[in-house]
């Protein structure tokens, strides 16, 4: 009884000194965008008068919410289109393999490994010629392949772990396969699914390599808003960390709000 | 029933073919606080030239350098004006990517420019890009901490006296560091400030042949110098502070003397942002073996891109923002202090900049005695004081950037840190195919 109690206090101290090593530098970007430019690059410390300086510089130079809708559009887009291709193709890996279907998801990861400036130019290229640079389809279509890999691969997981019987017994009862898929395997894995897809949301949020170079100023979202505020000359700190602060409140509040679905997708089946 | 659908319809044709009149440039701009005010001022330029609306791209200066040079070697046509440096403009000249701009209006005054600056944008005698503001490099230091140890500051400093003067001011217990310079390694950061100590050493980048010449012996020399001072008497950490961090450590008073970029004076002499701005003292660049590129000219300006589809306007923005009208405007309304410098020999003539900032003179001396085409003591074939106009610069620069900052750690010492970048220097020379 005793040792357990030891044992659980020391477990709560570790896990409180983790959160607060992880969530630290996030805090104190919040507390710096409340700082004057010049506290911001003094010496550290968490007593001063608050101001909201900062806040006006930056809504005075650039609109937050036009980079914001931008931001919303594109992350929700590529996360939707992803997940309708996805969700079929996940399907026949999981249930209908053939002999090539580890071959194609390890060919699909592999795109991964590639840097993303490698394909720049030629991406560009195509981008210019069919007239999407700068512009949220675009930008969607880009994240939709850049996540779809990761997306067909936890999908994939998710439905393996699906007992195939109950799609069988699906089609016993004579279910097509979309109505197998819409009304047995989606309602069944939705948990994996909405976890699935909250991480392209967030992947998607903070992409800043294709946002940054694929858009200038009609499509920009809000990586493109935050790089605007740094600088390599004069001080920008306090600027750049309220900038930081309202670009990441929108995906952190989502993230608050569905946590539950997103723990219960991310330890989905991890129990066997 | 169908007329009364059809009109609105036409009404909004109508409309939308009137806003297809309009025209709307896209700017793209570096974050820096002469930039942020012309974004302020956007509606003064929009209501002085209706039918123009602008919009802005601004990022930091090394992300706007990459998302410029992918738009324009590939002719992307996203950006109506660019905001390029010195370095560029001659390059991106060359290859026709920026409109010659051989018409200017008169109103422009164009001979108004300083010399030097509009050399350093011209390719062929015309000018593709118009100035914004300009910058050369000088010493600033602390008056208060210079008359308590005795010492009076001469016309021309040597880099022998700064060396003196840092150890007597030196006093690292109370966090006072006799000089402050740049050591984060980059072509554009630690390289801009060493490519001038080399120059007044009297070293050069290249040869005529254009081979290396990191291993000679004014390049050890130099660099051991600058080693020895910034390890002596220089703040801890020194490899990690670029303009930014030398700026706000000479702001808030930790640094005796400070040798950088002219355009900080501005900052420097705001007591708004700054903790020395009634000690504040200033000097010409310091020199050894020869007052040659001793000081660097550098200027932020505005083309246009051969790919824009809206170039008369994108020439209506650039004569606007870097005309005198404009730094009147500024004058005007943030105060003279924060008008863009080193563009114009009119600023220098206007009573209220020069009663404003009294760095005017030492900043329009060393702007004009710069001279990019001829800045090392031996001959060099390259134009730039503190950089080499090749597309292939940027690469060297930054890796001989990093030897410099090993060897100013102490990972390295100096003829090894010098030797590797020499090394380095001719391959990246002999695959760019300039010999074999």
């Amino acid at each position: 009884m005793n040792t357990s109690r030891t044992q659980r206090l020391v477990l709560a101290v570790v896990a409180w000194s983790i959160t607060f090593v992880i969530f630290f530098p996030i805090l104190w970007m919040f507390l710096t965008g409340f700082k004057t430019e010049a506290q911001a690059i003094a010496d550290p410390t968490l007593f001063f008068t608050p101001t909201l300086e900062s806040y006006a510089a930056i809504q005075s130079r650039a609109n937050y919410f036009h980079f914001a809708l931008n931001s919303v559009y594109v992350a929700f887009g590529s996360t939707l289109l992803a997940l309708l291709i996805g969700i079929p193709s996940a399907y026949s890996m999981a249930f209908l393999p053939t002999k090539r279907t580890k071959g194609t998801l390890l060919w699909m990861l592999s795109t991964k490994m590639l840097p993303p400036v490698g394909v720049l130019v030629p991406i560009y290229l195509i981008f210019r010629d069919l007239g999407m640079l700068d512009t949220r389809i675009g930008l969607i279509v880009v994240y939709t392949l850049m996540n779809l890999p990761i997306v067909i691969w936890m999908l994939y997981t998710f439905f393996k772990d699906l007992p195939k019987d109950i799609l069988e017994a699906g089609r016993m009862d004579g279910a097509s396969t979309h109505q197998e898929i819409l009304f047995l395997l989606i309602p069944l894995t939705l948990p994996g699914i909405a976890s699935t897809g909250l991480l392209s949301v967030i992947l998607s949020w903070n992409e800043a390599f294709w946002s940054l170079n694929l858009t200038s100023s009609r499509a920009a979202p809000l990586t493109a808003y935050i790089a605007s505020f740094s600088s390599p000359e004069g001080l920008f700190w306090a600027k750049l960390s309220a900038a930081s602060t309202m670009a990441v409140a929108p995906i952190l509040i989502f993230g608050w709000l569905t946590q539950k679905q997103m723990v219960r997708g991310l330890t989905f089946g991890a129990v066997k | 029933m169908k007329l009364s659908h059809a009109l609105p319809l036409a009404t909004l044709a109508v409309a939308v073919s009137a806003a297809s009149h309009a025209q709307e440039i896209t700017v793209a701009t570096v974050n820096n606080n002469d930039m942020v005010i012309m974004q302020s001022l956007t509606d003064e330029f929009e209501q002085a030239h209706p039918g123009i609306s602008v919009n802005w791209v601004v990022l930091e200066e090394n992300v706007l350098r990459q998302r410029l040079t992918t738009d324009i070697a590939t002719g992307g046509g996203q950006f109506d004006v660019m905001t390029i440096g010195t370095y560029e403009a001659p390059i991106w000249a060359e290859r026709g990517w920026l409109v010659p701009l051989d018409d200017l209006p008169e109103a422009y005054q164009v001979d108004d420019l300083l010399r030097p600056v509009r050399d350093g944008l011209s390719y062929d005698g015309t000018l593709h890009a118009l100035p914004f503001y300009g910058e050369s490099s000088m010493l600033y230091y602390r008056t208060d901490l210079f008359e308590q140890h005795g010492i009076s500051m001469p016309e021309q400093p040597s880099w022998d006296e700064v060396y003196e003067w840092a150890g007597q001011i030196h006093d690292p217990d109370n966090r006072l560091y006799g000089i402050c310079l740049r050591g984060k390694p980059g072509w554009g950061e630690n390289m801009a400030f060493v490519s001038t100590l080399v120059n007044t050493f009297g070293g050069r980048w290249f040869d005529e042949d254009w081979n290396p010449e990191l291993n000679s012996p004014e390049w050890q020399e130099a660099i051991s110098f600058y080693v020895d001072l910034m390890n002596n008497y220089g703040p801890p950490g020194a490899s990690s502070n670029g303009f930014n961090e030398n700026q706000a450590l000479f702001s808030s008073g930790r640094c005796g003397m400070w040798i950088d970029a002219t355009s900080a004076a501005g900052r420097i002499y705001d007591p708004r942002e700054s903790d020395v701005a009634d000690v504040l003292g200033f000097s010409q660049a310091p020199v050894a073996e020869t007052p040659k590129g001793s000081h660097w000219l550098w200027s932020w300006a505005l083309g246009i891109p051969a790919s824009s589809e809206e170039q008369d306007a994108a020439k209506q923005f650039i004569t606007w923002a870097t005309s005198q009208e404009y730094i009147e405007l500024v004058g005007e309304t943030e105060g003279w202090t924060s008008v863009p410098p080193g563009t114009r020999a009119s600023t220098y003539e206007d009573e209220r900049y020069i009663e404003a900032a009294p760095f005017a003179g030492f900043v329009l001396e060393a702007m004009q005695n710069a001279d990019p085409t001829d800045s090392t003591l031996k001959p060099s074939p390259y134009t730039g004081v503190q950089f080499v106009g090749i597309p292939e610069f940027q690469a060297i620069g930054t890796q001989v950037g990093q030897s410099i900052a090993a060897a100013l750690t102490g990972q390295m010492p100096v003829e090894q840190a010098l030797e590797s970048a020499q090394r380095s220097a001719e391959r990246a020379m002999r695959q760019a195919g300039y010999y074999d």
